[in-house]
């Protein structure tokens, strides 16, 4: 995965500094509680959601089981209709690919459709070493291309700034971008939006070169699909003489009636829409235009190798289960260190990357596995299996001050007698029960009075009846 | 009607006013409480942490002491949580009736009215568990409902982790502070006098965190409530 995050600390030392935070939390409570609502009733009003979600699940796990077939039937398709297909085993495969597909064009300068597999192979520093200059279209990227900040929500990757920042933001750098902001803008939702319209039309009707994702590749016709909000994309998408889609392999369904489902569960899970205003389709090269796929791997074989792991693979990005996090909301994006925050960056990270270091074996434990998450997921992922598979596995790898003392209490649960003795030793210590607990338990005592033990236990207490 | 107390370790180590509020309860109502001594804990905070070798033992003590009752009553959401929902996955299979303690006096009693009497002003947090594993749904509040006495005032935001998550709060004490400090917020405004709830890890969470800051309120147990009578008070 990307080297934008490299040098993260690991989830707890980060998220520590975000809670701390009154503005970014401010933001961000307030920005999940509105989209949390939104969604909720749209979905409420789907008679047959449940069923929606299960036929999600299904044609994504039929989809996932015989990948090989479908990627093919895709390429075919695409080539078929005048496209080109090339693949991508890793980041910087996929990142030589599109900065040389670039340059053959001779352009130095290229617009973006927002899409989260460019990000997560941080294709615009690869861009950026070539000469190649990327310009994000989507206003919520803009924000933070312009601010040189990171994504910190996959649907709305400046939620923790807020329009005051945003005001900032353009007024300080949209100059070094292009057209500057009005020197006069107010921080009012339709300044902001305008002065960014104006500021992106240049770009639109300047670029040669257009570099997309999909939201979805349909395998029987070779067709990619955009979902979005604000019609930048199908700017970027039909403007340009050369388009280039950076695609994951999971991003496939087979047909235009598995794509049907999706339609209806990503728009009400993601925006809380019934439809997203623009949904651009289109199947190869049409009409003067040269158009590429790199159909990106980036990790996902190997998660599709993992039997429980493998159902983070059906994730549409809706971002649905971080609006619904309270760790998410909390914590903010950011402490993920990755593009992919919240529930499904915890366990999409530590598989992509594997559990290479302390971020990655931190994150299946920034959860209280409350499962909030798995109850909105529109494609019924269950995060919280998937997090507790993962920290078995981070538990095999080591810690021994941890493991010694786990294994320590396993001894005294697993023993009526042990437990006992330990029940009657804290009975008869109460008095010296300590306000504050030593080592890693301090943590508890900080903010939460320790609980007193009582004299007897209760098998004590039963034992005597 | 015969059924087995699984109190919990937690319960039994800490809080075992909660067990004896069960034991009372249901004898109140007919019933015949076993307590197999051989119980100790579920296995929950090792496999939420992670460590499943040392779960797979706890799981199988608890089969064994438990396997053999038709009714199994568990006053604590996320343990039953633990042995109906997760059990599988350690390849145990876990015992059939194993009953949270509203799911046991509402469908398996079939009383709503448990004859108590608790003249207090209550809100309820409904605990993640409860809520989301076991799908309890209203089961808790109509049985407080019924309590005479009680004013049940609704807790804002009642549906959101208190950010307790057994090791998660020690390993991400900041946002499980931060996650505390809004849940007793949530109950502060609500001006109860009792937050209840029918699991004592959150409420040692919550808790602790409402008498660190002095702020009057106290945690009482479901059974702890439902147990109290006019002339024998919780
Ligand atoms: S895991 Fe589910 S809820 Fe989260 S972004 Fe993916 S599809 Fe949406």
């Amino acid at each position: 995965m990307s080297g934008t995050f490299v040098g993260m600390p690991a989830f707890p030392e980060a998220s520590s500094s975000a809670v701390s935070d009154a503005q970014l939390r401010h933001n961000l409570r307030k920005a999940t509680h509105t989209i949390r609502a939104k969604r909720a009733a749209v979905v409420g009003e789907q008679p047959d959601w449940a069923a929606l979600r299960e036929a999600g699940a299904a044609v994504k796990d039929r989809t996932l089981r015989h990948l090989d077939v479908y990627l093919e039937r895709l390429e075919a398709a695409v080539v078929a209709a005048g496209g080109q297909v090339h693949w991508a085993g890793d980041a910087e495969e996929a990142n030589r690919i599109v900065v040389d597909l670039v340059k053959a064009t001779g352009e130095t300068e290229v617009v973006k459709v927002k899409s989260m597999a460019t990000q997560e192979i941080d294709l615009n520093a690869a861009l950026a070493s070539a000469g190649i200059r990327a310009y994000e279209t989507d206003l919520a990227e803009l924000i933070v291309q312009l601010g040189d900040d990171w994504p910190s929500h996959i649907l709305v990757p400046a939620i923790h700034r807020n329009r005051s920042e945003i005001r900032e933001i353009f007024l300080k750098h949209m100059a070094s971008w292009g057209r500057p902001a009005p020197a006069d803008l107010k921080d009012d939702p339709r300044a902001l939006a305008e002065a960014a319209r104006l500021h992106l039309r240049e770009r639109f009707l300047s670029a040669r070169v257009g570099i997309s994702g999909a939201n979805f590749a349909v395998a029987e016709t070779g067709t990619l699909v955009v979902l979005e909000s604000e019609g930048n994309g199908r700017m970027c998408l039909t403007l340009p003489e050369t388009l280039i889609s950076v695609v994951g392999i999971e991003k496939l369904v087979p047909t235009w009636a598995d794509l049907e489902v999706f339609m209806q569960l990503l728009p009400r899970s993601s925006t809380g829409e019934r439809m997203n205003p623009y949904t651009s389709m289109w199947t190869g090269a049409t009409e003067g235009q040269t158009f590429h796929l790199v159909l990106l791997d980036n990790g996902r074989t190997s998660v599709l190798s993992d039997e429980v792991g493998r159902q983070a693979l059906r994730c549409i990005r809706c971002s649905a289960c971080l609006n619904v996090c309270p760790v998410y909301e909390r914590a903010g994006g950011h402490s993920y260190g990755s593009v992919y925050p919240g529930p499904i960056g915890a366990i999409l990270t530590p598989q992509l990357r594997g559990l290479v270091g302390p971020l990655e074996e931190s994150l299946p434990y920034a959860s209280t596995l409350c499962g909030a998450c798995y109850e909105v997921c529109p494609v019924a992922i269950n995060i919280p299996e998937v997090l507790l598979d993962l920290r078995s596995k981070v538990v095999a790898r080591g810690h021994r001050g941890e493991r010694l003392a786990m294994g320590a209490a396993r001894r005294v649960l697993d023993s009526p007698r042990w437990l006992s003795l330990a029940q009657r030793s804290a009975g008869r210590l109460r008095r010296w029960t300590p306000r504050r607990l030593p080592g890693p338990l301090s943590a508890w005592s900080d903010t939460r009075d320790v609980p007193v033990p009582p004299k007897q236990s209760f098998r004590d207490w039963w034992a005597e009846r | 009607m015969r059924v087995a107390l699984f109190v919990t370790c937690v319960n039994d180590t800490l809080f075992p006013g909660t067990g004896k509020a069960v034991v009372r309860l249901l004898e109140r109502l007919g019933c015949t409480v076993d307590f197999p001594m051989e119980q100790t804990c579920c296995g929950q905070m090792h496999f939420n942490t992670g460590y499943r070798a040392d779960a797979l033992p706890l799981a199988r003590r608890f089969v064994t002491a438990f396997g053999g009752h038709d009714a199994v009553v568990v006053p604590s959401g996320s343990c039953a949580a633990m042995v109906r929902e997760w059990y599988p996955s350690l390849g145990v299979t876990p015992p059939g009736g194993v009953f949270e303690l509203s799911e046991f006096l509402v469908d398996v009693l079939g009383v709503t009215d448990v004859g108590a009497y608790f003249p207090h002003t209550v809100t309820y947090h409904p605990t993640c568990h409860s809520l989301r594993s076991l799908k309890v749904g209203s089961r808790p509040l109509d049985l407080l409902s019924a309590v005479r006495g009680l004013t049940l005032v609704p807790l804002g935001g009642a549906e959101e982790c208190c950010g307790f998550g057994g090791t998660f709060s020690l390993k991400n004490t900041a946002v499980s502070a931060a996650m505390c400090a809004d849940k007793v917020r949530g109950v502060l405004d609500t001006g109860a006098e009792v937050l209840c709830a029918a699991d004592n890890s959150c409420l040692m969470h919550i808790g602790g965190a409402l008498s660190r800051q002095r702020t009057g309120v106290r945690v009482m147990h479901l059974a702890e409530i439902l147990a109290s009578t006019e002339e024998d008070p919780s």
